[in-house]
């Protein structure tokens, strides 16, 4: 073959993009020129994870390549360029721009989303929830907006409705049926889901079918249903299904399914055997494939056709878990029992908790057909190894949805799955994969992951993986190793514990009886400061004293932030940002008295910087004599508590927003963590103080505080996750004990909250059953912790400005009063700054 | 290097604090001098000493590690307190450790590894803190500058 033929690509979906993937990879470019059309204006990215475009992810973290992808590996992306005919004729393509030629052609436009045609249905703020533009019209028509209706209680429905939710509209789903997510859960599943839903204000209205809409009185639309009830609200987004994006191929007589979708064999092709059609846009066997997994063997099973090879599409596994609204659903294979005659099926309802779970299996209890999960998804990956590979069941099936405590329940340990078995199914690689990259020396996850790409996709194995990694390295003799530093062969967890355990007060005795020998055990700068934290979480003895004082950072010896020129930060802690007139002349007084240059700080607070070493202790006794005490901006510690105004001033507010911040701020100033811990405090949803962003978030509700945990700002910024609701005060100072205890505990060194939870097998539900139901039995134990430190509590500065022995070091030279020369300032703005 | 960048400073130490300077000065450049006593020492830390020397004054780190060199001696180590990457006076503030066998001091500032028996930084071949002998006499500190 001397000239390339031409390959076209309609569609730079997640399913176009993967087979671009794969003809990139095999060196298939040699024998194809590749051309590919996408009508949106981004390239591909991950439209499972969509909804993250709204918790802060962009279009570009959420593309499935690097910009530079395409161009490098010389295939040609048109984006923003929509194929409008198929001319089978003359075999090309035409769009707006021109006519392209080719020889062989791929269908992967994928799907719209179905609008029911009901008049009105096209006003302003009628939308649809499908790609980036569609969420950017979406929060456009939010911002003057305060309710939103989603037409569609199925899967993507309550997406949607989550994303409504967090744009903070009062939100509702009205269904078509007599349940939500019909196709997933029976009644009883739809039931509880119903009820967990509607407890996080989502209010839900089943078998409501949609006349017409109009203008509302109150609101901008008006919906009108079939008994003539009215629902209006000022926005609805139609989640009522997807449909093949089929037409192209109606137009140029291509064979099309009765309800839509482009026939394809098991090669992909289509009744044209130059066109082929893969993604949610082709129909195999009478099944569109809503899911990304079944896309992308289609795509694997085109690439082979595309180069003679026998891949074939045999079908696919449309199992499912997700959580929506929060809410564990999960489904797998016949999950209603209604494909087995013979079936049976094992039911678990838990009213309290609000779990369901429902077993199909063969009529001879063997074989496990199908299954269904509402409100707790902990046993979904056993079971689904149980049903994809065909694993004989235990005797008494039951015992797998029955609660832990009841006994049994044995979760399939990654030694008990066979080769065979499918660990990601986006990117279907196997156990069996996993064994042979290891073989080939691939030595951690993240080298796994890099040569089978599992866990890239959905990342619903993530834990999966990690439990078969780990099993197999260690089964090979390879010691996954997680030591802090080369002093300790133990992590941050395990010093902790060993702490504790043993009652161990000083880094030195530590060092001594778990140190590592092959070294002159002085510790380094890495497990030096991590053990001083430790210490100080546990017994809270002031850092300065002569034991600890060498394990610190310069910052945490000073008390002071070292700047870039030597010099120090002084940061009084003002609780809540809530200052009076007299405090704030003394900053000012002693500010001009030391040429401190001052900022106000983006925690509340007001930073003086430019200290001398050898100042610093007259600036501090000035500040404490004037009722001020350390701010601890210098350690990994509490921050600051930020607050809005609240209800005592501001007309939105319904709780005492300042009030509560000054509270947990004397409450946990001088707490010590793997990192440092920043709180907001806001009066009232309108959320004036940011708390979304921060480690923890309160806002306040009409009847208490909501509690979010786990937020970030920063380079990598996190929404804090909803944790708790409605919380009265004393119920609030205990869960937050109880979830910083066990951060403290558990956390590596310098992980902020954000990373430790992305990080927590189990995650957010996981922390919830530890807290809120406290499923380790820890709980007494971690508050009376806290209880410790908030007791123990005295003002570092306080304690060394008292005592000369720790003054000591506060000079520049040993041997000579003189301040160090080489530090020179200049002035700018008319204060000074390091020259 | 190091040892440009700390004159050049120096010199500019100089005309600020000429007073203080002239007093240093006129003391007699002998070979070891007394810089302080072990009480001013703080163990497995570093203190900063200001020194006077035939090239001019020099601010110099002084790090106590008891017990290490087991009676050998081997347990004062002093060396520039000037941070090559930073241009601050700061080293003594540094955390001190022993890495790959090694006793140092990580900057204060960008965390650099300096190896206190030479000064050599561990993550930058061609950059070396300057050293000085120091020893006890007694209960005092003397260092050779
Ligand atoms: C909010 C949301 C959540 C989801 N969650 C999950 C989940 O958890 N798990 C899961 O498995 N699946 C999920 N899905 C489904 C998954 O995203 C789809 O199965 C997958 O994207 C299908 O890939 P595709 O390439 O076939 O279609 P698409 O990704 O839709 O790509 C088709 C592309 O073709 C373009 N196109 C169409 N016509 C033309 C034309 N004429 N010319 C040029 N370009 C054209 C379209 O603009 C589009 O960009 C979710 C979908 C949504 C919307
Ligand atoms: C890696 C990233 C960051 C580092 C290393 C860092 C470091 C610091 C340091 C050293 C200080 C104290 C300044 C001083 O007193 O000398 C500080 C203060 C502060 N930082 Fe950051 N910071 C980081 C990211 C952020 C981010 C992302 C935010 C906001 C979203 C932030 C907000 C603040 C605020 C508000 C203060 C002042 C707090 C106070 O009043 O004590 N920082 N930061
Ligand atoms: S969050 Fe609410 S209470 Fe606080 S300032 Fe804003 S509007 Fe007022």
């Amino acid at each position: 073959m001397s000239t390339q033929q031409q390959l076209i690509i309609i569609g730079n979906g997640m399913v176009g993009h993967h087979l671009v993937e794969q003809l990139v990879d095999n060196g298939a470019l040699e024998r194809y020129q590749v051309t590919v059309f996408g009508e949106e204006r981004h390239r591909a990215y991950d439209r499972v994870h969509l909804s993250e475009y709204f918790s802060g992810r962009d279009a570009d973290s959420l593309a499935l390549c690097e910009a530079g992808y395409y161009a490098t590996s010389g295939v040609e992306l048109r984006t923003s360029e929509a194929v409008i005919e198929i001319d089978r004729n003359s075999q090309e393509v035409v769009t707006e721009q021109g006519r392209y030629p080719y020889d062989r052609l791929v269908l992967a436009t994928g799907s719209f989303p179905f609008v029911p045609p009901i008049p009105g249905n096209d006003r302003d703020g009628c939308l649809v929830y499908r790609t980036l533009d569609d969420l950017d019209a979406i929060q456009a028509a939010a911002e003057n907006a305060t309710t939103g209706v989603v037409v569609g209680g199925g899967l993507l429905g309550l997406e949607a409705a989550n994303a409504l939710r967090g744009l903070n509209l009062d939100t509702a789903v009205v269904e078509f049926a007599s349940r939500l997510m019909p196709m997933q859960v029976d009644n009883e599943g739809g039931e509880l889901l119903r009820e967990k839903i509607e407890a996080l204000g989502v209010q839900v209205l089943l078998e409501r079918a949609t006349q017409r809409i109009e203008d509302g009185e109150a609101s901008r639309h008006r919906m009108v249903f079939q008994d003539d009830k009215v629902l209006e609200t000022d926005l609805i987004v139609f989640s009522a299904g997807i449909r093949p994006r089929d037409q192209l191929a109606r137009d140029c007589g291509l064979e099309i399914g009765e309800r839509g979708g482009v026939v394809v064999d098991n090669q992909c092709l289509t009744s044209d055997p130059a066109i082929l059609a893969i993604g949610e846009v082709a129909l195999w066997n009478q099944s569109i494939f809503g899911l990304v997994a079944p896309g992308y063997q289609m795509a694997k099973a085109a690439f082979s056709t595309l180069t003679e090879g026998d891949t074939q599409f045999g079908g696919a596994d449309m199992s499912t878990k997700l959580k929506l609204l929060g809410v564990d659903v999960g489904s797998i294979g016949d999950a209603h029992g209604n494909q087995n005659p013979s079936a049976r099926m094992f039911r678990y309802l838990d009213p309290i908790k609000q779990e369901y779970r429902k077993l199909v299996v063969s009529s001879d209890g063997k074989k496990l057909l199908g299954a269904m999960l509402v409100g707790n998804n902990s046993v979904y990956d056993t079971l689904l190894q149980y049903y994809s590979n065909g694993i004989e069941l235990p005797d008494e099936p039951a015992s797998l949805i029955l609660p832990q405590s009841s006994g049994a329940a044995p979760t399939l340990g990654p030694g008990a799955l066979p080769e065979t078995a499918s660990i990601c199914s986006c990117h279907n690689v196997t156990k069996g994969d996993i064994c042979a990259t290891i073989d080939a020396g691939a030595v951690d996850l993240g080298g796994v992951k890099a040569a089978t790409k599992a866990s890239t996709g959905c990342g619903g194995c993530t834990a999966l993986l990690k439990s078969v990694v780990d099993h197999e390295l260690e089964a090979r003799g390879v010691e996954v190793d997680k030591s802090i530093c080369e002093h300790f062969a133990h992590t941050r967890q395990e010093l902790y514990d060993i702490v504790r355990v043993e009652g161990i007060k000083t880094f030195t005795d530590l060092i001594e009886k778990h140190g590592n020998a092959d070294t002159h055990r002085l510790g380094c700068d890495i497990c030096k400061p991590a053990v001083a934290s430790i210490l100080a979480s546990c017994f809270n003895e002031p850092i300065t004293d002569a034991a600890h004082i060498p394990l610190q950072d310069t910052n945490d010896t000073f008390m002071a932030n070292m700047q870039k020129n030597g010099t120090y930060s002084v940061v009084p802690r003002v609780a809540g940002g809530e200052i009076t007139p007299d405090k704030l002349i003394v900053l000012g007084e002693v500010a001009k008295k030391y040429s401190l240059y001052s900022k106000v700080t983006g925690g509340q607070r007001i930073d003086l910087f430019g200290a001398r070493l050898e100042d610093l202790p007259d600036i501090w006794g000035e500040l404490i004599a004037a009722g001020f005490e350390t701010g601890h901006a210098y350690g990994k510690s509490l921050r600051t508590v930020k607050s809005c105004v609240g209800s005592t001033w501001c007309r939105y507010g319904v709780q005492d927003s300042v009030g509560m911040a000054i509270q947990l701020e004397n409450r946990y100033k001088g707490l010590r963590s793997p990192h440092k811990i920043k709180f907001g405090v806001s009066g009232c949803t309108r959320e004036c103080a940011e708390a979304q962003s921060k480690d923890i978030g309160i806002i306040a509700t009409e009847n208490g505080w909501n509690l979010y945990v786990c937020g970030n700002g920063g380079m990598r910024p996190r929404h804090a996750e909803l944790f708790a609701t409605d919380l009265d005060d004393e119920q609030l100072y205990r869960t937050i004990d109880r979830f910083l205890m066990f951060y403290v505990r558990t956390a590596d060194r310098l992980q902020r909250t954000a990373v430790w939870r992305e990080n927590l097998d189990g995650g957010l539900e996981y922390l919830k059953e530890v807290i809120l139901e406290d499923s380790l039995g820890i709980n007494d134990e971690l508050e009376r912790q806290m209880q410790t430190v908030v007791d123990t509590y005295q003002c570092e500065w306080a304690d060394a400005i008292s005592d000369p022995e720790k003054l000591k070091r506060f000079r520049s030279f040993v041997n000579d009063d003189r301040p160090d020369p080489s530090i020179i300032m200049t002035s700018e703005r008319g204060q000074l700054r390091p020259a | 290097m190091t040892g440009t960048a700390l004159k050049k400073e120096m010199d500019m130490a100089d005309i600020q604090n000429s007073e203080a300077f002239e007093n240093h000065a006129s003391e007699n450049n002998t070979a070891w001098q007394k810089v302080c006593t072990k009480a001013d020492l703080v163990a497995f830390s570093g203190v900063a000493a200001w020194l006077e020397t035939a090239d001019g004054p020099a601010q110099v780190a002084i790090f106590y590690l008891p017990g290490l060199g087991q009676g050998k001696g081997d347990e004062l180590f002093a060396l520039d307190h000037h941070d090559p990457f930073s241009n601050a006076n700061v080293i003594a503030r540094g955390i001190v450790g022993d890495l790959k066998g090694a006793a140092v001091v990580a900057s204060p500032i960008y965390k650099q590894h300096f190896r206190l028996e030479d000064g050599q930084c561990l993550e930058d071949e061609d950059v070396k803190l300057r050293t000085w002998k120091v020893k006890f006499k007694g209960d005092e500190v003397w260092v050779e500058g």
